[in-house]
């Protein structure tokens, strides 16, 4: 047996300095009046190109992704990479997408994607849809991160139960005092730790190893009856439709919009579009990392019943090859990387139950004061809820649940990113969009297996195509599958189309738009202009959201 | 002051720029460029490093859009 005593001191320091820092956060930058949602929520929408960095990388690229996307990698080769293309083409997808809502939120004070849709399609029926699929969507994200956590614990032998708890307890006080301010400060230790960790692991790893090579030989070895480290003709057009499905999803999370709507200006985000790649870089290299195992023979921990989790396979690896004291450094990256997309999440849906439940349906005139106090103890609900969650039910089921969370989330695709662009679809149109796509997403998640877990339904995203027709009628491979949440978005759009055009020809009463053509370029210092007297520039830019 | 909003033509202009973004779009979607083993590159198969080399071209992408859009305003 490993000694893990000086693992844990290691991972204890560095947790309790952080921990200080979330609470001294809510003196950083501090505003005149913190009862705001602007502040405590959007951290006073101020942040600059370097903070929003951080912070939108310490938010996107969570613990989660940095214990499971190795682990796919080590359980099925090549489809685990998809990782890296999506998050390469996901910036210049959004680029522009992302000026526009961050200019129209500016020029209106939303704070969420559900308060933008409530005023283009002047739909509240909509807008509580967006609401609650946000919410959904994100709650078993801030689960997993515990399972990152989770997974740490485990490799340093400590009972995860106790040390998840005041974990959680410590995180969710901080968050509750300091609010955004708290991870954008603590984003700054994560990502110096998480870029330390990866630098060194990738350098020093592979030469314990001998050599690259070594890695790769190891991986072609152990999926030789696949196609070895490359992809087959069975899972090519799942790796295209989930890159680019999981593009399309990403910045229809709420807190990936949070993270958006905090920074200054549109040329703060026009740099972090350029900037942000460096953490696909350091994402593509910790993905490599489950080769890595697979060349040092790493096995991941069992449970009670025998059973892998492969979710332990980074942290082992860790264990296994690095010094104490340095795998001590490693496992706190990995702990806190999960502390900081939790806290945005956790208050990315209490926003969204604030401004568009709450206040939309409870308390219609709720002061600004009022609306950051009921944001801030939703925030703690949220928290307690993914505990408990991951203490009484099972991580499984957050796994399970996360995936279709993406599925879901596509789903406001056209009432939030084609309404920056058109308000051409009719409210209702995007309400039946949103349930047909909705319903397809979810037939098609309920016949996806998980051979792994023994699961016959909701076991994962990838759709076997033979479900609708048989692939092999126009040549590709019998067993082809494709990303359930692609299909179900094209079924969104098609129905939503379908539906605006019966609502036109049937002349049914359009939603009332209050944003105007130049809200949509409107840069921070613009006065709110008087009228226009001609179309703004803002229409002109086709459609760069492509759809099939 | 800030000047009054009278620049459509310019932005007309700086919108076409836009239309670079679809390349490091579609690139890596295109999996017969890097569905392969040959050639080795540092001990790394194409497939792993031509696919970590599109980051470059998105960066490199998103960077000329950055310059030839930027608003023109007082930095930071």
């Amino acid at each position: 047996m490993k000694d893990h005593l000086a693992e844990i001191i290691i991972a204890s320091t560095i947790f309790v300095i952080v921990s200080v820092m979330g609470f001294l956060a809510a003196r950083w930058r501090r505003p005149d009046n913190m009862a705001h949602l602007n502040e405590w929520g959007l951290g006073g929408r101020s942040f600059g190109s370097w903070i929003t960095w951080f912070l939108v990388g310490g938010d996107l690229y969570t613990a989660y992704t940095f214990v499971a996307v190795p682990a796919l990698l080590f359980a099925s080769g090549a489809g685990g990479f998809f990782a890296v293309p999506y998050t390469v083409i996901v910036y210049p997808m959004v680029f522009v997408v992302l000026l526009r809502l961050w200019s129209v939120s500016h020029r209106h004070g939303f704070v969420t994607p559900a308060d933008f849709v409530r005023a283009r399609s002047g739909s509240s029926t909509m807008a509580l849809l967006v609401a609650i699929t946000g919410i959904v969507a994100t709650m078993p994200y801030i689960a997993l991160q515990l399972v990152g956590i989770e997974s740490v614990l485990k490799s340093m032998h400590v009972n995860p139960t106790w040390a998840l708890i005041i974990a959680f307890a410590i995180l969710a006080a901080y968050t509750y005092q300091s609010g955004l301010r708290a991870p954008a400060l603590i984003a700054f230790v994560k990502d110096a730790l998480i870029y330390l960790v990866i630098i060194v692991a990738v350098i020093y790893i592979p030469y314990k190893l001998g050599g690259w090579h070594k890695v790769f030989d190891a991986a072609d070895t152990k999926f030789a009856k696949t196609n070895g480290t490359i992809l087959n003709s069975a899972n090519e057009w799942q790796y295209v439709t989930v890159a680019f499905g999981s593009a399309l999803a990403l910045f229809l999370y709420p807190h990936s919009v949070t993270g958006v709507l905090a920074s200054r200006s549109r040329d703060t985000i026009k740099r972090n579009m350029s900037a942000l790649p460096a953490y696909s870089l350091l994402l593509g290299l910790i993905a490599l990392l489950g080769y890595m195992a697979i060349a040092a023979k790493t096995k991941p921990i069992t449970d009670s019943a025998g059973k892998a989790d492969n979710n332990t396979i980074v942290p082992q690896l860790f264990d296994q090859m690095f010094p104490h004291w340095f795998a001590g450094v490693a496992f706190a990256a990995v702990a806190i990387g999960a502390l900081v997309p939790a806290a945005i999440m956790a208050i990315a849906a209490a926003n969204l139950f604030t401004r568009n439940i709450y206040k939309e349906y409870i308390r219609k005139d709720a002061s600004h004061a009022e609306e950051a106090t009921v944001s801030k103890v939703a925030s703690l609900v949220v928290k307690i809820g993914a505990v408990l969650v991951i203490l009484l039910i099972s991580p499984q089921f957050s796994i399970d649940l996360q995936l279709i969370g993406g599925v879901i989330i596509l789903q406001t695709l056209p009432a939030v990113a084609v309404a920056l662009y058109t308000n051409w679809l009719h409210r209702w149109g995007l309400v039946a969009g949103w349930i047909a796509g909705m319903g397809t997403g979810l037939w098609m998640l309920w016949y996806v297996p998980n051979a792994a877990t023994k699961h016959a339904h909701f076991g994962g995203s990838n759709f076997a195509l033979s479900h609708l027709f048989d692939p092999t009628s126009i040549g590709l491979n019998k067993a082809t599958t494709v990303y359930a949440g692609f299909l179900a978005v094209v079924a969104n759009l098609v129905v939503a189309i379908i539906v605006t055009l019966i609502c036109k020809a049937a002349s049914a009463p359009d939603g009332v738009d209050i944003t105007r053509p130049d809200d949509y370029t409107a840069d921070a210092g613009d006065a709110a202009p008087p009228a226009p007297p001609h179309q703004l520039a803002g229409d002109e830019l086709p459609e760069p959201v492509p759809t099939a | 002051m800030v000047e009054p909003q009278t620049q459509p033509a310019p932005r007309s202009r700086s919108g076409a720029w836009h239309w670079l973004l679809v390349i490091p779009i579609v690139v890596p979607l295109l999996v017969f460029l890097f569905n392969a083993k040959d050639p080795y590159f540092l001990g790394f198969p194409r497939f792993y490093w031509l696919q970590l080399a599109f980051i470059l071209l998105s960066v490199a992408t998103t960077l000329v859009v950055y310059f030839l859009t930027r608003s023109g305003r007082a930095q930071r």
